[in-house]
This record gives C-alpha cells, structure tokens and sequence, in this order.
C-alpha cells in the first residue's frame, strides 16, 4: 500500500514532464467524455432509465468518443510510430473524424 | 459451366509465371476472379432452365412476400407493416419481427434499376440476388485470403466457393433466402477485421462495423461474428499478442458495431440483454483494463509492473465474468435461448423443444453430407489449417479459430454447414496454392538447367558431374514425382468440379413447389400441383378466408394463394402451433371444435401417397403429435400413434387413434389412385387401413391432379345436418365407429334429425333449428 501511494506521485511527475502539449490536450478531452458518461451514469442510477433507447444512445455515444479518443491518442503519440506503420498522425485525425461522422449519424437516429 | 469451372481453374497455376510482372497478376487476378463469378452465377441457375424463373420452397416465399410489400408501400409503411393474414387471429407485426436486410437489398437494386429506366420486376430481382452475391462472396473470399495467404491462394479460395455444393445449396436461382447475402457480409466482415487488426486504422475498424451492420442487418448468424472475433481477441491476449492495434480495432469495432446492431428493430437491444452478447462485452471491458495498465506501465517501466498487471488482468476478467452471472441471477440479462443451448447439448432440442428438432435442417449431420457438400476440399483444408499454425500470425490464429468453431458447428446442425464452406474454402485454397508453389517453382528452376544439361551433353560430356547433383540434391522431388503430383491434383480438381456441377444441378436445383418426375424413357413429367391449389385457393375463395394448415405451408399458402393462415414457417408461437398440431391428431369431433374456435374456414394438407412423394403430412404428422404433446399432455399421446409394437404405420394394423385422426381422414379420404391396388399408398408402400369412410364436419373442395395438395372446407354449423341424414341411414346399415361417435356428441340434435329424415324437409327450417339451439 505504501508503495502504490509512493508510485502516485511519481506517476503524475513522469506524465507532466513526458507527455506532450498536443497528447495533453486529448488528455483534457478524454476526461471531460469519461465525466460526461459518468455523469450519465449516475442520472440514469437515480432517475431511472425509462427511455431505454436514448440513454443507451447517450452513453454509448460518450464511451464511443472515450474510445475514439484513446485511439487517436495511440496513433497520435510518436512512441507508438513503429506500431502503426503507415499511419500518419493526419490520416489518424482524419479517420478520427469519419468514425464521428458515421457514430454521431446513429447516435441521432437511434436517441429517438 | 463446368468447362467454365475448370478454365479458371486452370488459370490459377499460370499466376505463377507471370508472377514478377504485377501488369500480368492484376490482369490475371481480374480475369480468374470475373471468370469465378460467371461459374457460379452460371452453375446456380439449373433451377431456371429446368423449371422457370420462380421463388424456392417456404421461407423464400415471405421474403418474396414483404420484398414485393415493401416496394409498394414503401419503407417505413414496411417497417411498420402488421401482417393480418398471418397467425390468425393474433397478426404478426411484420417489421419488428423480420431480419430487413434482404429486403432492401433488393429493394434498392429494384428502384436503382427503375431509376435508370430499366423496367424489371421486383420477382427477377429476387430469384437472381443470391447467383449475383455468389460472386460478391467469392471475391470477398479472395481477399480474406490473400489478406490471410497469398493472391494465388485468394484465388483458389475464390473459385472454390464459386461452385462448391454447400454454399450454392442455399444460393441458387430462386433460393431468395438471407443465407444468400448473409455469407458475402460475414466473409466481407472477417476480411475488414482482418485488415483493421493488421493497420490498426480506426477507418477500417469502423468499416468492419458498418460490413457487420448489414450482416446483423440479413441473418441471425451476426451472432457467429459477435462472438468469433472477441474470442479471436481473447486468444490473442492468452497468448501474449496484445498490441495497440488489436486496441484500436477491436474497441472501435465493438462500440460502434454494438450501437449499429441495436438499429434493426428485430435485434432491439438484445446485444446488452442477452447471453450470446456477453462475450463480446466481456471482451471489452478486459481489453480496456489491459490497455490501461499498458499505459501506466509505459509510464513507469519497472519490474513490480509486470506482476501488477497479470494479476489486474486477471482481477477484470474475473470482476466482468462475476459480474454477467450475477446480472444473468438478477434477471436482467436473459440467459441463452434455446436455439442457442441446443447448439452445445445436442440432445437439448429433442426433448425440449420439439418444433427445432422438427425441422430437418437442425438435425446432426451426417459423415457423407460433409464431402457430398465440400468434397475433396473437405480433405485438404487441415492442410491449411496446418500450415496456418505452423507459419502463425495474428491473422492466422483467427481463421484457425474461424475453422475449428465452424467445424463444430457444422457437425451439430446441418444447416450451419453454411459457415464452415467458406472457411473450408479459405484453407484449401491456401493448401492448394502452397502444394503448387512447391510443385511449380521447382518445375521451373531446375528446368531450364536441366534443358542445359542436354545442350552441355552433346557439347561436352564432362561439365555433367559437376551440375546434375546440383538440383537433385537442391529439389528432393524428381521431375515424374513432381509432374505426377501436379496431375493427379488437376484431375482431383476437375473431378471436384464435376462433382460440384452435378451437386447442384441434381441435389439443389429443385423449386420445391415444382416437382418433376421422369419415366422410364427419360421424359421428364412436371407436377405443377402446389400451385394448382394455391392457385384455386385465389379463385375460389373468400378474400378472408382462413386457411388451416401445417406451418410448413404458411409462406406459400400467403405468398401464392394469398390467403389467411394460422400458422407459419415464422414458429414465434408455439402453443398456437401445438393446437394446430393437436386440431390434425384429433379426431373429427374434437378437430371441429378447435377448428370452430380457430375460424377455420378451410384446411389444407399435402399428400404424396399417389405419386410417391414423401416429403407429405403423414411422414411429418408424428412431429405434430409430438408438438401437440408438449402444450396438451393430457389430450394427445404419442404412443397412441404407434402400433402396440411401436411402428409407426398407415395399414390396417395402425392404431385406432391414428385411423380416426383428421390428418389420416383427410390424407385417404375418397383415394382411389396410386398403383394397382386402388388407393395404394405408394409413399408408405401400404394399403391404408381404414377406406371408404364419409367426413361430417368437412367437404372435400378441391383436389390436385396428382392428389397432392388436398383443400376441404369446414362446414358451418347450420350445414353438417345435410350430410347427416344419409349418414344416419348409414348408422344403421353398418354401425360404423365414426358416426357412432356423432351420434352420441351431438345426441339431441341427432334424434331430431331422425325424425325429419322420413322426407327431405326444406334447408331453411333445419337452418332456423340450429340457430334456435345455438
């Protein structure tokens, strides 16, 4: 236990100084969709969740941006290059962007 | 066609001697796989020529049905289409119950066509979709393999499943089925994840979503997929292959495949309810833990890392699997249906659920149906199954699993004989193209040195030492071993393709609702019966008339006849199904008042007694008893139906209750055909035991040329008493069982009727007395 509470810190150190600016802003935006869904979470525990369908569209949709958002930041890191041979970090962007395209079209028509 | 199969496959070796230039390659991979599509369009269309351009046997018979619907009316009026005529008196709510992806399909191809002005009928349409798809498929499996293999095993694997028996037995001319489109978009799916598991792109992760869409779209099969690619996932994560690719592929693939799945309104949100979707979700909540440890790990890489991570892995995919029993406990996740439970305790379905183990195409298969549908591919595949775990790779470890599961598969029901052809196809294709790189490439090296070996022997005599041993050693294969092996292989191939050739044009080319039967001088004689009916039921009747009849005839008798019907090849309901059932295995009277609750107007049965065709209602009648059985334990007993040594006959040996049954009544009632003894039953090879007996409570209406489809209408309460005044005078002459029975059922009316038998009273006041009593 002492020796995760010491990791801690030293996690947070590692990170602020390895992880660049751009990574850091994905960062930013992953947190702010995993609070969302979690927000979502917690609404659906308390209310209930009486339209089942735009709840699931609703979360779906922010654990999909999560998701999306993670694999950007994979292809985006350049410690990853040798993993995703040939892809660039536009065509990751770009690929980003039809993958919302193509979520956001259902995530409409499914939220009723 | 099968010149046409064997030119292409002739084709394939060549590959290898324009191998260098990629000009020859892509003209010759163009050729062989345009060359594949045209064999298998051509060979599947037997049907056509022999028969006509017409929908196939039942299921093809709805789809037809609400195709032809749906470009009507449109498709939100489709989607929101309640179908009265079938089921009745409940309906069935048509768009939320049915898979729409072969509809639209064609659909879409219907109003494409129509928009450039080409007038064709939504009928031509339907019965060639699944030939055209047959070339879809086999260039879908040309690169799943050569995304597995190489170009040339892509191509064999593309011929192959162009002509091969098991999959142009659910797709040939007419067969309007979702099987047809549904194996293009699972080797399609397949062949995207692996190219998005390859790059790691999230482009080609979300286009293996959308390819699963339209197979979730076109067949209930979409649950193989959903279930074969976490389990690919989680042997790679057993075997240490985590990557980020296989991160990006299968978390992109999943999420948005899970939202598009939950679009077709028949799957609604069963893949968040149900058994068979937990897998996947499992999968991905266990690649998520992963993923993040990795990170943390990649944060700060040290030693007491690595043991943190195994034990947080194995801490999530314990929490997630605790957590699916626990919500299965709880009720809100639905446990395995029984489809699915009778695919891992085959004996399941026969004692539960008798209405799956009745249809022939759920039962086991059989030793000989395997290489009647895959034949010498059937042998060869674990080559490449082989040579596939021996050189393996991510991919690799997928299209072994894909065949190890569809083997399975394949062996508990016949009718998934389906997915396994396309991965046999995969794997022989990589065999055949490995023995032919091995056969060829050393045909062509040491030939030319051996051509100079010949020139150097009338040059000089002593340059010879120093160069034969050199390919003889290098090879191993001598030019006859090598040249033997290629030959006998082509001619395995050629034999493959007659045979495939001869499956299909004999064993799958067969409309169903068209028999044909040939003399002894080989003229071929057309039995046109089903239709004859179906025809009559749309002249003859009324427009609401309900038609009673077992549920294998509920498609036809509302795609040709256009009639109501009870039951259909639908089988939502089976109690409903059970009281048709148990309406057929009753006798007369206890068959009237079912029928009088049902609405019956008239009832339809099918026998092939008179021309020998035995897939008729007595030969499936025990499947109704059984049915029956299983909702009325107390009114219907199996037993009762066999002979008391536990045979199951038609002669005057049978049972009682079988004689007096309404299925026996109105299969023999008045047959007088078939065979020398009149009224032989040529099916059952017997005469039948009880002849020359009246209905009472049904007329006959309408009886096919060859006595195979017969159509009685139930009469009207106020009716039966015409028919009873003979019928009483035949009480007294000869005491027979059936009206004995009559006599006591409806006692007092009888009496009366006894009384006004002395003269043939006006119909009116008969009329107006049972009113009275009813």
């Amino acid at each position: 236990m002492s020796s995760l509470t010491s990791v801690i810190p030293k996690l947070y150190q590692e990170y602020t100084t390895k992880t660049s600016k751009k990574l850091k802003i994905i960062d930013a935006y992953l947190l702010y969709v995993f609070l969302t869904a979690v927000i979502q979470f917690v609404y659906c525990c308390l209310v209930g969740t009486f339209p089942f369908n735009s709840f699931l569209s609703g979360f779906i949709s922010t654990v999909s941006c999560f998701v999306l958002g993670v694999c950007l930041r994979l292809q985006v890191n350049p410690e990853n290059k040798n993993e995703f041979q040939g892809l660039s970090a536009e065509r990751g962007f770009a690929d980003f962007i039809f993958a919302h395209l193509v979520l956001h079209i259902v995530v409409i028509n499914f939220i009723g | 066609m099968p010149s046409a199969a064997t030119e292409n496959k002739a084709n394939v070796p060549k590959k290898g001697i324009f191998n260098n230039t990629t000009g020859f390659s892509t003209l010759i991979t163009v050729t062989v796989l345009s060359l594949a599509w045209l064999a298998g369009f051509a060979s599947r269309l037997f049907a056509v020529i022999r028969f006509e351009s017409i929908i196939h046997e039942f299921d093809p018979w709805f789809n037809y049905r609400s195709t032809a619907y749906m470009v009507q009316h449109g498709f939100y009026n489709f989607l929101n289409w309640f179908d009265e005529r079938a089921w009745y008196p409940l309906g069935r709510i048509v768009g939320g119950t049915v898979y729409p992806g072969l509809m639209i399909t064609s659909g879409t191809i219907h109003w494409i066509l129509h928009t450039l002005n080409i007038p064709i009928h939504i009928r031509d349409i339907c019965v060639f979709l699944a030939p055209v798809f047959s070339g879809l498929t086999a260039i879908a499996t040309y690169l799943l393999t050569s995304e597995l293999w190489s170009r040339g095993a892509g191509l064999f694997a593309a011929c192959f499943i162009a002509i091969i028996p098991g999959y142009s037995s659910r797709s040939v001319a007419g067969s309007y089925d979702n099987e047809g489109i549904a194996i293009f978009a699972l080797q399609f799916t397949y062949y995207l994840w692996l190219k998005s598991i390859k790059s790691g792109s999230i482009f080609w992760s979300i286009c293996t979503a959308l390819s699963y869409f339209y197979m979730v779209s076109a067949w209930g099969g979409y649950v193989f997929i959903i279930n074969l690619i976490p389990l690919h996932v989680f042997v790679l994560l057993i075997m240490g292959r985590f990557s980020q690719r296989l991160f990006v592929s299968y978390s992109v693939f999943y999420i948005v495949g899970l939202l598009l799945s939950m679009q077709i309104p028949f799957v609604g949100f069963q893949p968040i309810r149900t058994s068979e979707h937990m897998a996947a979700s499992g999968v991905f909540a266990l690649l998520m833990a992963i993923g993040a440890l990795k990170y943390l790990h990649s944060l700060n890489p040290k030693g007491q890392w690595k043991q943190l991570l195994i034990l947080g892995g194995l801490v999530a995919a314990v929490t997630v699997f605790l957590a699916v029993v626990l919500l299965t406990y709880m009720g809100i996740i639905a446990p395995w249906s029984g489809r699915f439970y009778s695919l891992w305790d085959t004996g399941y379905a026969k004692i539960h659920i008798p209405i799956i183990a009745s249809v022939s195409e759920h039962q086991p298969t059989t030793w000989s149906s395997f290489f009647f549908d895959l034949h010498v591919l059937v042998c060869t595949f674990p080559v490449g199954l082989w040579y596939c775990i021996k050189n393996v790779n991510d991919e690799r470890v997928f299209v072994a699993l894909y065949a190890l599961s569809a083997v399975y598969f394949a062996g508990v029901m016949v009718r998934l004989m389906l997915t396994l052809t396309p991965v046999v196809c995969v794997l022989a294709g990589i065999a055949f193209s490995i023995l032919l790189d091995l056969v060829l490439r050393e045909d062509e090296t040491p030939a030319p040195t051996q051509e100079s070996d010949d020139k150097n022997l009338y040059d000089k005599a002593g340059k010879l030492k120093k160069r034969t041993p050199e390919p003889v050693g290098e090879t191993g294969l001598g030019m006859n071993v090598r040249s033997g092996t290629l030959i006998a292989f082509m001619i395995l191939l050629m034999l493959f393709s007659v045979h495939c050739t001869w499956a299909t044009s004999n064993a799958y080319s067969s409309p169903s609702i068209v028999l044909a039967s040939y003399g002894n001088d080989g003229s071929r004689k057309i039995l046109d019966d089903f239709r004859e009916a179906y025809g009559w039921l749309s002249q003859n009747t009324a427009e609401d008339a309900r038609v009673m009849s077992w549920w294998d005839y509920g498609y036809q008798i509302a795609g040709m006849g256009n009639r109501t019907t009870l039951v259909d090849n639908n089988t939502w309901n089976n109690s409903h199904i059970a009281l048709v059932g148990k309406a057929m295995a009753s006798n007369e009277t206890a068959a009237y008042n079912i029928m009088t609750m049902l609405d019956v107007d008239y009832v339809l049965v099918i026998f092939g007694g008179a021309i020998g065709y035995s897939g008729d209602d007595i030969n499936k009648f025990i499947w109704m008893v059984r049915i029956a059985e299983g909702e009325h334990p107390k009114d219907i007993h199996e037993a009762d139906y066999f002979t008391e040594r536990g045979e199951y006959r038609i002669d005057s040996e049978a049972s009682k209750t079988m004689l007096n049954s309404l299925m026996y009544k109105l299969s023999y009632y008045r047959y007088d055909s078939g065979g020398s003894p009149p009224g032989f039953d040529r099916t059952r090879g017997a005469l039948p035991g009880l002849r020359g007996f009246k209905l009472t409570y049904l007329e006959e209406a309408y009886t096919t040329e060859h006595w195979l489809v017969r159509i009685y209408r139930v009469k009207k309460p106020d009716e039966f008493n015409r028919p009873r005044l003979p019928l009483a005078k035949r009480t007294i002459q000869t005491s027979n069982v059936m009206s004995k029975k009559l006599a006591v059922d409806i006692g007092h009316m009888t009496s009366k009727r006894r009384k006004g038998a002395l003269k043939n009273k006006p119909i009116l006041v008969k009329g107006k007395k049972v009113t009275k009593l009813d």
